[in-house]
């Protein structure tokens, strides 16, 4: 790659933190290398952990556009790479036989309506045949089948894709790309191969305090301090779903709202609900914070 | 570095990771472009390109720290104390160095276990970083009592050094200490979460103390001689039977997923059967209309019948362990699938289905079965025969064509009588029976095992000691 998106190592933390993005050493570094070398990444962990948001807050860093495929169960070509509109080769069929329906030859048809006019783009030909700086996100990328995985290989390894009415088409510039993964099943080692891997999980202490403190106004560093101690308490328990990043912050903004500064037993107990999803686990923290002290 | 990093890569390997050739490459290729005195992010770009599982990052750093925590200073400068300066040959030297480091931060050697234990205390209470990494280096010079060339492993100087520091003790200190701090004004909340803060503060020290005895181990043995010995199986590769605590909590993680691909598997085949078996009664009815020829077959809708799950777990002692994760195994099962009943024995035989059931808290299951179960009918020893039987006898009408069964145990049956014929009938009735067992193979059949004779019986048996044999069984089954 001839210019670089963003200066050295310290530049992908500094332009990340601008839009309000906190990123570890881990982060910084592969989000860095990711655009030196011209790799996609494959994000996994834990749900509400900020994979999105990276490739998001990267897109928006970096002042690329955002082309997101979400992926699910059943997605297909059609819906991933590219699809012939044809309704639009039938009326262009139909257009020409009250004209010189004589003088049309079918050789010249099939070339006329196998052309990029008739193709409509989907996320990945988009990302491929763009312009413009982009960077692609296939989000969830562990919710589609593994045959439908193969289909992103080509993409992945050689940003192209290969259409048998037109032949190749090649990415005038290599786009960024991100994958992401709950884990939810193994992906193919061909797959991984490919990417760079980054796992992020759950962030320390001292680094959610930070998210916290960015993310929502008003909050005083003393309660954003609580805040991240509690959590991280509760994330020691055995819970069907431990507390996630977004989850923290939706209970500081709750905390700010009720004008709470000093956190204590009850008002966690009664705010419980906004960090924890599952009654059962809702029962169980609340039983631990009140047992212990 | 070209040398290098194919070393590491190759001790990677030895350790068990996958690394294909393309992520040697993409290796090279990546730390061309990171700062090489950056050490941190040098290790990161590692890891990226070489580590495609998180399970396996412990393995990962391990091998990096082994590696690059003497290979040349240049490695060395991300380590706070700049100790990359030494000559690995000469530990004596290294030692002495070591010392006139310390002399500066006030007498190394010179201290007395006491105002080590101090200092480390008030570096604890700070959170002062530096300084609980230059007490965890002294800690060690003074309680490990590490002599060069001795062939014991780390763990042992990790022991040493940490039961003359008593940090459960200082534990209690610190939170006494903090409470005086704000003199009762503390909520249990917070109070709580000091004493949380403080535990992890710990952690971090024995972290630290792990760390430096590596150090210097690496130093007094050479890199190859240690990344042998710290060599530490994968998750996957973990067995069963001796797996420790922490083990047991990776994976225990790594069951869900598999139990939902099981589910998965049961499930598909099911659904790429298009056709029911012939319909006889309309076959005949539509023959009429060919004179009495039955032309034109007619088959029943295929029933979309739920896949059941029926699992029968030997939970006695010498496969205690094992019943560990079965139990948990059973537990993310019944989570799967729409139908599993759960069976547990030792010489009686239980149902406890309901136990799992009601139960939203997999401890708290694990825990009603070990102690409301009743699987012992005579001494409590394996006695898979009397099991088989009485299973028969109360619930053998409940196999039927929809069943899947699984039997989990090492089939040591105390020389009592086998009751294969169970099996036999089951086998009969029910869709598939599969046996896994946590023996190594080489063990079946010695002493009073009698897997053979079961297995007659059965659509498979499967040695089944770590994740990865079990992810094996799943695959299998098509």
């Amino acid at each position: 790659m001839s210019e670089t998106m963003f200066g050295d190592l310290s530049g992908v933390r500094e332009g990340l933190a601008k839009v309000e993005y906190l990123a570890d050493d881990g982060i910084a570094s592969v989000v860095y290398l990711a655009e030196r070398l011209g790799k996609p990444v494959l994000i996994e962990g834990p749900a509400g952990t900020g994979k999105t948001e990276l490739a998001k807050s990267v897109a928006a860093m970096s002042g690329a556009r955002l082309i997101r495929l979400q992926c699910y169960e059943g997605l297909d070509e059609a819906k991933a790479l590219y699809e012939w509109n044809y309704k639009k080769q039938l009326l262009r069929i139909q257009a020409d036989r009250g004209v010189d329906a004589e003088h049309e030859d079918w050789v010249d048809l099939q070339d006329d309506i196998f052309q990029d006019e008739f193709l409509l783009t989907r996320p990945l030909l988009e990302a491929i045949s763009a312009e413009d700086k982009v960077v692609l996100l296939i989000d969830e990328v562990d919710r589609v089948e593994i045959e439908t995985e193969a289909l992103l290989l080509e993409i992945l390894s050689d940003y192209q894709v290969s259409i048998p009415e037109l032949g190749t088409i090649m990415a005038s510039q290599i786009p960024l790309v991100f994958l992401t993964s709950n884990n939810t099943r193994e992906l193919s080692e061909a797959l991984k191969r490919r990417c760079l891997f980054l796992h992020i999980d759950y962030p320390d202490l001292e680094r959610e305090k930070q998210i916290v403190l960015t993310k929502v106004e008003g909050i005083s560093e003393n309660l954003a301090e609580q805040i991240a101690r509690v959590v991280r308490s509760v994330r020691q328990l055995e819970l069907k779903k431990a507390p996630s990043v977004s989850e923290t912050l939706d209970w500081a903004r709750t905390l700010v709202l009720l004008g709470i500064e000093n956190i204590d037993v009850e008002q966690a107990k009664q705010t419980l609900h906004i960090l924890l999803k599952y009654q059962s686990d809702i029962e169980k923290a609340a039983k631990e914070l009140t047992v212990e002290a | 570095m070209l040398d290098l990093l194919s070393g590491f890569v190759g001790e990677l390997r030895n350790a068990g990771l996958p690394v294909s050739l393309t992520e040697n490459l993409d290796a090279m290729e990546a730390v061309k472009h990171i700062p090489i005195e950056d050490r941190d992010a040098f290790k990161y770009a590692l890891a990226a390109t070489l580590v495609k599982n998180e399970q396996h990052w412990r393995a990962f750093e391990t091998v990096f720290e082994v590696y690059f925590s003497l290979r040349g200073p240049e490695y060395n400068v991300g380590d706070p104390d700049g100790n990359g300066e030494f000559d690995p040959e000469s530990l004596e030297e290294w030692m002495s160095q070591q010392m006139q480091g310390m002399g500066g931060r006030g007498g190394g050697q010179d201290m007395s276990p006491e105002e080590i234990a101090e200092m480390l205390f008030r570096a604890l209470l700070n959170a002062d970083e530096a300084m609980m990494a230059a007490m965890a280096r002294a800690a060690v010079t003074q309680f490990a009592g590490m002599e060069p060339g001795r062939p014991v492993g780390g763990t042992y100087y990790l022991y040493r050094t940490l039961r003359n520091l008593d940090l459960d003790g200082m534990l209690e200190r610190l939170v006494d200490e903090s409470a005086q701090r704000y003199e009762g004004e503390l909520t249990p909340l917070a109070e709580r979460l000091e004493r949380e803060e403080f535990e992890n503060r710990i952690e971090q020290l024995k972290r630290e103390i792990e760390a430096e005895i590596r150090r210097r181990l690496v130093a007094d043995r050479g890199v190859e001689a240690m990344a042998k010995t710290l060599r530490k199986p994968l998750p996957e590769d973990v067995d069963f039977m001796h797996a420790s605590r922490e083990e047991m909590a990776n994976i225990r993680k790594a069951i869900q997923p598999l139990t939902r691909k099981l589910a998965a598997r049961l499930a598909r085949k099911r659904k790429h059967k298009r056709r029911g078996p012939l319909d006889f009664r309309a076959t005949v009815r539509r023959s009429l209309s060919y004179g009495g020829v039955p032309a034109e077959p007619r088959f029943r809708h295929p029933r979309p019948n739920k896949p059941e799950l029926i699992v029968v777990a030997d939970i006695s002692g010498s496969v205690a362990a094992f019943a560990r994760f079965t139990l948990h195994l059973v537990y993310a099962l019944q989570n799967q699938f729409s139908k599993v009943r759960s069976f547990v024995f030792i010489d009686g035989i239980d149902e406890v289905t309901h136990m799992f059931q009601n139960e939203e808290d997999i401890t708290n299951a694990v825990h009603r079965v070990n102690t409301e179960a009743d699987v012992v009918w005579v001494d409590g020893h394996s006695d898979y025969g009397h099991a088989f039987g009485v299973f028969w006898e109360s619930f053998g009408k409940d196999v039927n064509a929809k069943s899947t069964m699984m039997f989990l145990g090492d089939a040591r049956n105390n020389y009592h009588s086998t009751n294969a014929w169970v099996l036999k009938e089951c086998q009969k009735r029910a869709r598939s029976v599969f046996w896994l067992n946590p023996e190594p193979r080489s063990y079946w059949d010695t002493g009073d095992s009698v897997i053979t004779e079961y297995s007659t019986y059965t659509d498979g048996v499967f040695e089944c000691r770590n994740l990865r044999q079990l992810e094996g069984f799943v695959d299998n089954l098509a």
